[in-house]
């Protein structure tokens, strides 16, 4: 039996049988509409294109700085998607990574003998109690997600100020096997970008082949219908922030663990990069459709696309530019492939009529 | 149906006891009751608003009943939520298909109930596998892997009836789900139906199709106003008993369209045509006549009423005003040439439900009222009373959100909207949905009242007695193609349903 | 065989709709009483801070919040427009910001005066904001997402334009101007263009044909259509309107700090739609009052510097912003709840006679 939803011959016969005057789509939409090996493609191209001009790019310090780079903006993106599928949207990521950032380094000071694994839980559940309170105040107030994280986005970093009080925490104040887990490779790949792949994996995993995760598309796609047809929005919707809220905290842990010197400062402004990597990956704003896959893809082209740019000699200040640029090409491209296949399907029933 | 067909003696499987909703100040449902047997399809029949589709969304969990009594089996059953009524096995097919367009037809069917393998994961091929053998037994063709999105609303309402079938429900509620169906796919949702009701099952069927309604139940209940009326034997009714029950009064009194004398052509559409929709649609429409558009749900008229009116774009034809052409893909420069259409769907095209009375009678006609595009010294208060005057709005005040009005009120607000621009062209769809009887006869009077002062009025209508009662000459559209015209004299129920359906173009 | 109604299937629109009528109301109370309620909480935030919080009341300290408020207030006005017409815009501090450096830019290179410079960079603005706008309305794009696209596009530009370099050689009269005060008071002159614009914007949104036509379309744009409003060219004029505010404000910047940099103005977006829903705008659209967002500006304003007066730490300030903004979301929403489940329960006591 085949992992694939697409490819098992008994329903390849039954869309032959059932085919027979439907015009099927041209090869390059298709291969479009496939979006994460459309990324795969530009991604691969960029490689290229950057290594040709400099062979080091491709050395393996330079790939490890990229895989461990993009390891957190990776695990983001992943919540991101879970909420975004659901026609919500989380600006406190951010936030919360600079909250739990920062607690877990006071963690450490207060109680250095602590194992990391705790740390690393706690900081989890810090996470969890954020996307908690957003997810409640979303149930509370019926307003769009898009207001109430706005909110948490200010309050939360406050919080981390008020709290970091202008001090800093420098890597010495933190064990060793903790700042180990930070920049440690297994068989040349760095355990961040390594626990990234896991969460990408299972969050991926689970929204295409658990129920759970088919009613997220399902809220996203028609949320009336999905009421009626007996989804628990409200509760979905809670456990999403909540989720995306957990991996906002361990994204924390795990930035702490990489760059050892905090303050509260830390990941201000990563919303943005966040939900840019997600609708680069294909993960429609309006909800319904997109992947956890595409979301980390988008993730790492967004941060390949910084390393090649500084090896390219280009000026780095252009990466922002780069960055919406591709925001506005990737929803654009959405929009005609949505355009096009709306008109494929009908143009297809009003032949069947 | 014989009288005593299987069920008839059996204890009743669901049973609603003085069943009272309300929205607000007004009552939908006022002590209703209604015992569904197994074995039997019973139908549902009353005008629009008397309250079917809220006995349809008590039933299927969407709402709770102020007061009143839910029995399944002889046990009290309380639904909390659509959830509960899937666990009790009430399936509900309603009028507007629920789906998800992002998803494929097969997750639409068994979302919530996807067939299972090991770990508790989705069996995407057998899901896929039983949603082609569910459209088998239906005996239609639908690409179990394709998105919802993009199906047609007849393809979209077999979806449903797939869903309803695939969790092998006791009670199937089915909301006028017909009005989209051809004949053949009728015939065959009823023998789903029927073999349903073999094996036990009751069947709720709503419908405006007395044939329909013959064909298929065994039993009838009557609903006006939110309260009941009756419930007998199909066999011991006729269809015009059931008729005098549900208006309660007599039915033609409602239609009093005048002769009025014939004017210029005002109107007149020449070769329109929309890739998909409609083709070739050509028809004129004289100051003082009241044309009427025929035809099934989906045959194209209220798109070519917005395609005339400039709301959606055409591929093909022209639309000339009184001998002018009329740019294309313009509402205001229509409503400048003298052209008004009140829509079909109030809440969604016609009214801005948030806001007051006032500024909805005046959003049309608001740069005529505004000085160098100033709107000031209560200009719209003054215009939005002559109006709301003259159609005898009922409300408390003018600042009121249209939200709080019934639905004929807010069906005459919509007139006064229109009316204010002072058009010389209607064109109104479905100008009596959802409307209570009283203001059915109040807009129809008023309709005739301005064919007599000179409008040249087009209105689209499902309801036959209206297109009948109402028009000097019938247009029928069927599959996106104008195939009868038929004079007031020719046309008659029969005339117009042959020709609605596709074998009048024959004949 | 006679057929009373015979093939359409006509929904019946009443009753849905007389179900959302009394929620609607309770929402309504709620907000009617909210432009009312923020002006409220300003008078006694100036008069709690004026007694309690020193150096408040002094005219230097008046000067310096006002000036402060300038540029939040100029953006909130067509951000009021754009969302009561239920699009946002989130591009406006990168918009300021690539007007500033370009500004500085233009400055450095063209050797053009400065005050064909100011026009240019308001020109400029317009553009950029007609950037957003034909993707929004041009190619159907939902504006959030495109205007975090151009957040991030018109920030990374402005970088490009000017790296991390600052030009600040700005002519002093022109620098001293831009902070300078109405003569004889503590208000600084920049304030009268501010309530020259916002009485412009208040008049379209409350009393022009336009302005009913964006509250029609925030409210329901299919049915504004319907009407003949030009839904999406009147979107696309507030966005290049949006844009052309930003580049005056990108001008300001610039003058006040006498500095162009990339950063200029950095996470001002937030703040912006802070202070827009604060003042009771609907982030649906269709809701809203230009006197609740003026009234909005300034208590985040006020907030803001009498507790830093007070000594606390700018950074922490944040949670007051962000704690404003859910309270003003959440609280209107508990209200109507609270009315609603407490009018809910009185039915019930006494039921109505079937």
């Amino acid at each position: 039996m085949s992992l694939t939803d697409t490819g098992t011959p008994d329903d390849l016969a039954g869309r032959r049988s059932s085919g027979d005057d439907r015009r099927r789509p041209g090869f390059t939409e298709r291969l479009l509409a496939v979006r994460e090996l459309s990324l795969l493609l530009a991604l691969g191209a960029l490689v290229l294109v950057t290594t040709l001009r400099n062979d080091r790019f491709l050395s393996g310090q330079s790939v490890k700085d990229l895989l461990l780079g993009c390891a957190i903006l990776v695990i983001l993106a992943v919540g991101q998607t879970l909420v975004i599928v659901t026609r919500n949207v989380d600006l406190s990521v951010g936030s919360i990574l600079g909250l739990v950032a920062f607690c877990t380094g006071s963690l450490f000071l207060a109680a250095p003998g602590l194992p990391w694994p705790v740390a690393l839980l706690l900081g989890v559940a810090l996470g969890a109690l954020c996307g908690a309170v957003n997810g409640g105040l979303i149930a509370v107030a019926k307003v769009p997600a898009l207001v109430i994280t706005l909110g948490t986005l200010y309050a939360f970093r406050g919080i981390d100020y008020y709290w970091a009080a202008g001090r800093q925490i420098n890597a010495a104040d933190m064990p060793r096997s903790f700042l180990r887990l930070g920049n440690q490779t297994v068989l040349g790949v760095p355990v961040l970008f390594l626990i990234a792949v896991v969460v990408v994996a299972v969050v991926g995993y689970y929204l295409r082949a658990y129920r759970g995760g088919r009613e997220l598309y399902a809220i996203g796609s028609e949320p009336a219908a999905a009421r009626l047809s007996g989804i628990p929005v409200g509760r979905r919707v809670f456990a999403v922030f909540v989720a995306s809220g957990a991996l906002a905290g361990l994204a924390g842990v795990l930035y702490a663990a990489r760059f050892g010197t905090l303050d509260a400062a830390a990941g201000t402004g990563l919303e943005l990069q966040v939900v840019a990597a997600a609708v680069v990956g294909g993960v429609a704003i309006f909800g319904g459709s997109g992947s956890a896959y595409g979301a980390a893809l988008g993730a790492v082209l967004l941060t390949t696309i910084g390393s090649s740019l500084a090896v390219l000699r280009i000026d780095p200040f252009w990466q922002q530019a780069v960055v919406g640029a591709l925001i506005l090409a990737a929803i654009g491209l959405d929009r005609l492939l949505a355009l096009r296949t709306a008109a494929r399907l009908r143009g297809r029933s009003a032949r069947g009529a | 149906m014989s009288p005593d067909s299987p069920g008839a003696d059996r204890a009743p499987l669901l049973v609603l006891e003085g069943v009272t909703k309300s929205f607000g100040a007004v009552a939908a449902l006022r002590g209703v009751h209604l015992a569904l047997h197994p074995g039997e399809a019973h139908a549902l029949v009353g005008e629009n608003g008397a309250g079917k589709s809220t006995l349809v969304k008590i039933l299927a969990g969407a709402h709770a009943p102020d007061a009143g009594r839910l029995a399944l089996d002889g046990r009290p059953l309380e639904l909390r939520g659509p959830a509960d009524a899937r666990a009790a096995g009430i399936a509900v097919i309603y009028q507007e298909p629920t789906l998800f367009p992002d998803l494929s037809v097969a997750e639409n069917i068994f979302m919530g109930r996807q067939p299972l393998r090991g770990l508790r994961r989705i069996d995407t091929a057998a899901m896929n596998r039983d949603a082609a053998r569910l459209f088998a037994r239906l005996g239609v063709r639908i690409d179990p892997t394709r998105p919802a999105r993009g199906l047609s609303i007849a393809d979209q309402q077999l979806v449903e009836i797939a869903k309803a079938l695939s969790f092998d429900a006791r009670i199937l509620v089915m909301d006028e789900p017909t009005a989209a169906l051809s004949g053949v796919e009728v015939e065959r949702l009823f023998g789903v139906a029927r073999s349903l009701c073999e094996r036990g099952a009751a069947v709720l069927f709503i419908s405006h199709r007395f044939d329909e309604v013959f064909d298929l139940c065994q039993r009838i209940t009557v609903l006006r106003d939110g309260a009941w009326v009756s419930t007998d034997r199909t066999s011991d009714l006729t269809v015009d008993a059931v008729v005098r029950r549900m208006v309660g009064r007599d039915v033609s009194s409602l239609y009093p369209k005048q002769d009025a004398p014939l004017r210029d052509t005002l109107l007149e559409v020449r070769g329109l045509g929309r890739a998909g929709v409609f083709s070739d649609v050509s028809f004129t429409v004289r100051g003082g006549e009241i044309v009427a558009l025929a035809g099934l749900v989906g045959a194209g008229r209220s798109e070519v009423a917005r395609a005339v009116f400039g709301v959606d774009r055409y591929d093909a034809g022209e639309v000339r005003v009184a001998g002018e052409p009329l740019p294309a893909g313009s509402p205001r420069r229509a409503i400048a040439a003298g052209l008004a259409l009140v829509p079909e769907d109030r809440r969604q095209q016609g009214l801005v439900m948030e806001l007051s009375v006032e500024r909805n009678a005046t959003l049309a006609r608001r740069r005529a009222l505004s000085r160098l595009g100033l709107l000031v010294g209560g200009a719209e208060r003054v215009e939005a009373q002559r109006w709301t005057r003259r159609l005898q709005v009922k409300t408390s005040r003018l600042s009121a959100a249209v939200a709080t009005l019934s639905g004929g009120n807010q069906q005459k607000v919509v007139l006064a909207k229109w009316l204010a621009t002072e058009p010389r062209i209607l064109i109104i769809d479905e100008p009596t949905r959802g409307i209570d009887v009283g203001t059915k006869a109040e807009v129809h009077r008023l309709l005739s009242q301005l064919a007599n002062e000179g409008l040249a009025i087009l209105m689209i209508s499902s309801e036959l007695p209206e297109v009948l009662g109402m028009a000097d000459r019938v247009l029928v559209m069927h599959e996106g193609r104008m195939v009868r015209e038929l004079s007031r004299a020719e046309a008659d129920e029969t005339s117009v349903m042959f020709a609605a359906t596709g074998q009048g173009a024959a004949a | 065989m006679a057929h009373d109604s015979l093939y359409a299937a006509p929904p019946s629109a009443g009753t849905d709709t007389e179900q959302t009528a009394g929620r609607l109301t309770g929402l309504r109370a709620a907000f009617g009483s909210w432009d009312a309620a923020v002006v409220a909480a300003l008078v006694l935030a100036v008069l709690v801070a004026g007694v309690s919080v020193q150096n408040f009341a002094t005219g230097r300290n008046v000067q310096f919040l006002l000036l402060d408020l300038v540029p939040l207030a100029l953006l909130a006005l067509p951000m009021t427009l754009i969302v009561v017409t239920g699009e946002i815009d989130l591009s406006v501090a990168s918009t300021v910001g690539l007007c500033s450096t370009l500004m500085g830019q233009l400055w450095l290179s063209s050797g053009l005066s400065l005050e064909l410079i100011c026009v240019l960079v308001v020109l400029l603005g317009g553009v950029l904001g007609a950037v957003n706008g034909l993707f929004v309305t041009g190619f159907g794009l939902p504006s959030l997402a495109v205007t975090i696209g151009t957040l991030a596009l018109y920030r990374g530009l402005s970088f490009v334009v000017l790296g991390d370099q600052a030009v600040a050689d700005f002519p002093a009269s022109w620098t001293a101007a831009a902070v300078r005060n109405i003569p004889g008071t503590p208000i600084p002159a920049a304030v009268l263009p501010v309530l020259l614009l916002a009485l412009v914007f208040g008049v379209v949104l409350h009393a022009t044909t336009t302005g009913r036509a964006l509250y029609a379309m925030g409210n329901n744009d299919q049915a504004a259509t319907f009407a003949g409003v030009s839904v999406a060219r009147t979107k696309f004029w507030l966005f290049v309107a949006s844009g052309a505010v930003c580049g005056l404000v990108g001008v300001f910047w610039t003058l006040r700090y006498a500095s162009a940099r990339g950063d200029n103005a950095t996470g001002l977006e937030l703040t912006v739609v802070t202070a827009v829903l604060l003042g009771g705008v609907s982030i649906f659209g269709g809701r809203g009052a230009l006197l609740g967002v003026v009234a909005g500006v300034l208590l985040l304003g006020v907030l803001r510097n009498a507790l830093q007066l007070a000594d606390v730490d700018a950074n922490a300030l944040t949670i007051v912003t962000g704690a404003l903004l859910i309270a003003s979301v959440v609280l209107p929403n508990a209200v109507a709840d609270l009315r609603a489940r407490l009018h809910r329960r009185r039915q019930r006591a006494n039921p109505v006679a079937p």
